[in-house]
């Protein structure tokens, strides 16, 4: 696993993405084809079968380092992270090793039979005979997440200089199903019919928000817009008379939304679309609120009750396949007249609807149509360029998401919590809390939006101000008022004040504010009627 | 009736009501014992100062004018109804633990220590005691230093692949004490040693004291630094990223500190490299000093205490938490040792 480790630890010890791409390229160069498929299956999100429990492993590294238990689990937070945490804690190595990336997990998968005394005595033997990175990387295999500053887009640059392959094609032949258990290398990157996995997903193109306004873009006539659904990003694949339901996040979700099965009854095999994911109601002129939506994410099999009140749609705004042929390249016009032709006829119970383009002269017209978005249940107006291809992942330029300004309250900070990882020592997690009478309801939780100089400050204050400790928990004297920024807000029986906010954050530490200036309960409840 | 005890916690620090003095006060007080010169122990207007020898020029140079007395290590003087010696804590040059004897009756107040010989400073000598004073900057068993020798090994070759790469390298340490010692491990044949005014200033000061530093050069406004060619420059760390870095033109950037032992903190803090490099004894470095000293009574400040109180208590010491008010050398601090 030296290599592996030496690869990793060039990644890690540098800021620079053109010496992480050089660093990875030299190595899908001249790392044996098991282990490059294996790199490429980490650094991708997939991981070899956890064999054994985090628990057993920290149980095993504490007996091993000779502290007792409490110890590791206190130490865990303070270094963030637990795979790395047992490499710490362990003795130094007694022995060494020159097994390779895929030996090792090799290694790991054959655990998966044999009886726990035999896996134990497996996973000490390899601590025993690794020691710093390696170590460490041996528990990620175990424990998964090698989160290490190279995104999918890296990754595909390094292999295409590698390979001399296109990254756009690498990007597409890296999407979908495969995994290293059942795909090789020269399945996966070498073979010349790169489609012929029916499941696999076009890669997506991401738009990047619009800070200032659209009045940079040029003329408006040179775009398009349509509304931002606050809903799940979703491309559907009609092929081989299957279908499926991809996620942004590249996760497979078919069979979360059984609805979509019926689209291949109205649209030719041959055909991927683009668009989100929403409930809408078959008679409603808008879509339910995210909250809907919420409903439908965590199962993974839908009870039929809940397909009746939380039915999803397509909402379909771009074509990227077209009687099976790719059309990314094509201008964003022309895939959007073949998108209308086909979705034309679609009755109004299928389960895909075309999205609409929203009428706009002027800039002023569209920032009047954004200023309603809320009305819609959007999040705000999408800009598109007429002229442009679908491009792969967040490129500055074709796409933009012209967001609505979030709500805001001003809320009173009651507790603290440290952070984790890189910011143990700092005070982060905060819980705010609105006025009733002399009384203050806690709300929500937010632990992000300040500066870390901001963070610094608030820490060294929280110190000197704990009223009480809970665990890890310090009540604080109430006195700080913070900006609460959120996208939405729903009712929640389970929370005290009964409401619920999405994506709070601190948007502004209002040091201006006194304390009887922080905003109410009731301040918070017509914002439930309004917005809810 | 219970007697008094040779030290106490108050709310301006360790105290001695038979010697009527403080040990490294955080409020001004009459008389100061210091251990050594680090601003979180030596602050500012006190009426008396005690302190090594070794320790009082770097405290006159950064509080200018006090009224200090120096003592050597080992020499006992009487103050009250206290005997009172310094004895080596091993952190950086003149630190000191300081230990008090009233009516048999003995205490140590460590400050800040390490165990490792790092070859400049004054080597730890564990001293037998009843009560025990310990810092915990490191109090976590994820914490283990590696032998200096393999740290400047690694050093010296991440500094002679930047100048291989036409790269100034900057190296990011604590004005006293942990620069000298980098300094020291570096190897001279690479390159130049450049300086900022900061450290160069501390430079000074040891070197007038007689301390073997290898020859560097403090980086002035007129330096034409750009024809300097496979320097290192050695800065706090709050001047890496600063305009007066970028004068520089290529450069990588390193820290050496203790937290570089944490990934998270590496990757948020260390620039390009991190090496782990303390002037704090680590986990096992703290247990074994306690070891030595055979006291029972053990007071934890400074750094993870709960946890390390904890743990004592369960391994049959009898440990406090003693609340500070400095927060010293923490992560979140350019003295981040
Ligand atoms: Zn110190
Ligand atoms: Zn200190």
């Amino acid at each position: 696993m030296n290599r592996f480790a030496a690869l990793f630890n060039a990644i890690d010890q540098s800021t620079k993405t053109t010496v992480k791409v050089a660093a990875l390229a030299a190595y899908f160069r001249a790392a044996p084809p098991e282990d490059r498929m294996w790199t490429i299956a980490l650094f991708s999100g997939r991981r070899p079968k956890r064999v054994v429990t985090t628990t057993r492993l920290r149980e095993w590294a504490a007996d091993e380092a000779g502290i007792p238990l409490w110890l590791f689990e206190e130490s865990y937070p303070i270094v963030g992270d637990l795979a790395e945490t047992i490499a710490l804690v362990l003795p130094p190595a007694d022995g060494s090793s020159d097994k390779s990336l895929s030996a090792w997990i090799a290694t790991l998968r054959a655990l998966a039979t044999v009886e726990e005394d035999a896996r134990k005595a497996a996973v000490l033997a390899a601590w025993h005979s690794l020691e710093d990175t390696e170590r460490f990387v041996f528990n990620k295999l175990i424990t998964g997440g090698f989160r290490m500053g190279v995104s999918q887009k890296l990754m595909t640059r390094a292999l295409a200089q590698a390979t001399e392959k296109p990254e756009a094609e690498l990007a597409h032949r890296l999407m979908g199903n495969w995994h290293p258990d059942d795909t090789t290398w020269e399945g996966l990157i070498e073979a010349e019919d790169a489609s012929a996995d029916a499941s696999r997903p076009y890669p997506f193109y991401l738009a990047y928000a619009l800070e200032d306004g659209p009045e940079a873009l040029g003329a408006p006539s040179a775009w398009r817009a349509e509304w931002k659904w606050d809903g799940i990003r979703g491309q559907v694949i009609l092929r081989d008379g299957q279908h499926f339901v991809w996620s942004r996040g590249e996760e497979l979700m078919t069979d979360r939304f059984p609805e979509l099965a019926r689209a291949a009854d109205f649209l030719p095999p041959g055909t991927v679309m683009d668009g989100e994911l929403l409930v809408w109601q078959p008679q409603a002129d808008r879509p339910d609120s995210f909250n809907a939506l919420q409903k439908r994410i965590g199962r993974k099999t839908v009870p039929k009750k809940l397909l009746t009140d939380a039915p999803v749609v397509l909402h379909a705004y771009d074509l990227l396949e077209w009687q099976g042929s790719d059309i990314r390249e094509t201008s964003f016009a022309e895939r959007r007249a073949l998108l209308e032709a086909a979705c034309a006829d679609l009755p109004g119970d299928a389960p895909v609807r075309l999205s609409p383009q929203l009428e706009f002269e002027g800039w002023d017209d569209l920032g009047e149509l954004r200023s309603i978005a809320r009305d819609e249940n959007a999040e705000g107006v999408m800009l598109k360029r007429a002229d442009s291809p679908y491009r792969i992942g967040r490129k500055k330029g074709d796409w933009w998401k012209w967001k609505l300004d979030p709500l805001t309250i001003d809320a009173v900070m009651i507790y603290a919590q440290a952070g984790h990882g890189r910011r143990a020592n700092l005070f982060t997690d905060f819980t705010f809390a609105v006025r009733h009478g002399n009384d203050l309801v806690p709300f929500t939780k937010a632990y992000s939006g300040l500066t870390d100089a901001e963070f610094r400050e608030i820490t060294k204050w929280v110190r000197k101000n704990t009223l009480q400790r809970f665990g890890p928990v310090r009540q604080v004297t109430p006195h700080h008022v913070f900006e609460i920024a959120f996208e939405g807000i729903q009712a929640s029986p389970r929370h005290k004040s009964g409401v619920a906010l999405r994506f709070p954050r601190m948007s502004r530490w209002r040091q201006d504010k006194p304390l009887d200036e922080a905003n109410t309960l009731e301040d918070l409840n017509d914002m439930l009627r309004i917005y809810g | 009736m219970s007697k008094i005890s040779a030290l106490t916690f108050t709310d301006r620090g360790i105290y001695c009501p038979a010697g009527d003095f403080y040990i490294d006060p955080w409020r001004p007080v009459d008389r100061a014992l210091i251990t050594h010169g680090h601003a979180d122990h030596a602050r500012w207007g006190h009426g008396h100062y005690l302190a090594t020898h070794a320790a009082l020029p770097v405290m006159r140079h950064r509080l200018g004018e006090i009224d200090a007395q120096g003592i050597g290590y080992g020499e006992t003087v009487q103050i009250g109804g206290a005997n009172v010696s310094f004895h080596p804590a091993g952190h950086v040059p003149g630190s000191a633990q300081i230990r008090v004897e009233v009516a048999g009756e003995i205490w140590v107040a460590s400050g800040d220590y390490k165990v490792e010989n790092d070859g400049l400073s004054e080597p730890f000598e564990p001293q037998r005691c009843h009560h025990f004073i310990t810092e915990s900057t490191f109090g976590l068993p994820v914490f283990r230093w590696q032998p200096q020798a393999r740290i400047t090994t690694e050093l010296n070759a991440w500094w002679a692949r930047c100048a291989d790469a036409g790269k100034t390298a900057f190296l990011g340490a604590y004005a006293l004490g942990k620069a000298q010692r980098l300094m020291r491990m570096l190897d001279p044949e690479i390159g130049p040693i450049l300086t900022h005014g900061a450290v160069e200033g501390t430079n000074a000061v040891l070197r007038a004291q007689g301390i073997d530093l290898p020859e560097t050069q403090q980086v002035t406004g007129e330096m034409d630094v750009k024809s300097i060619k496979r320097a290192l420059v050695l800065a706090p760390p709050s001047a890496l990223g600063s305009t007066w870095a970028r004068k520089f033109g290529p450069r990588e950037s390193a820290f050496a500190s203790g937290w570089m032992q944490l990934r998270g903190v590496r990757r948020r803090r260390a620039g390009d490299r991190g090496f782990v490099v303390s002037d704090h004894a680590d986990w096992r470095g703290l247990l074994d000093a306690i070891g030595q000293t055979g006291a029972e009574n053990i007071y934890v400040t400074h750094g993870y205490t709960d946890i390390f109180a904890r743990y004592l208590n369960e391994n049959g010491w009898q440990a406090q938490v003693v609340p500070t008010e400095f927060e010293g050398e923490t992560l979140d601090m350019d003295a981040a040792s």
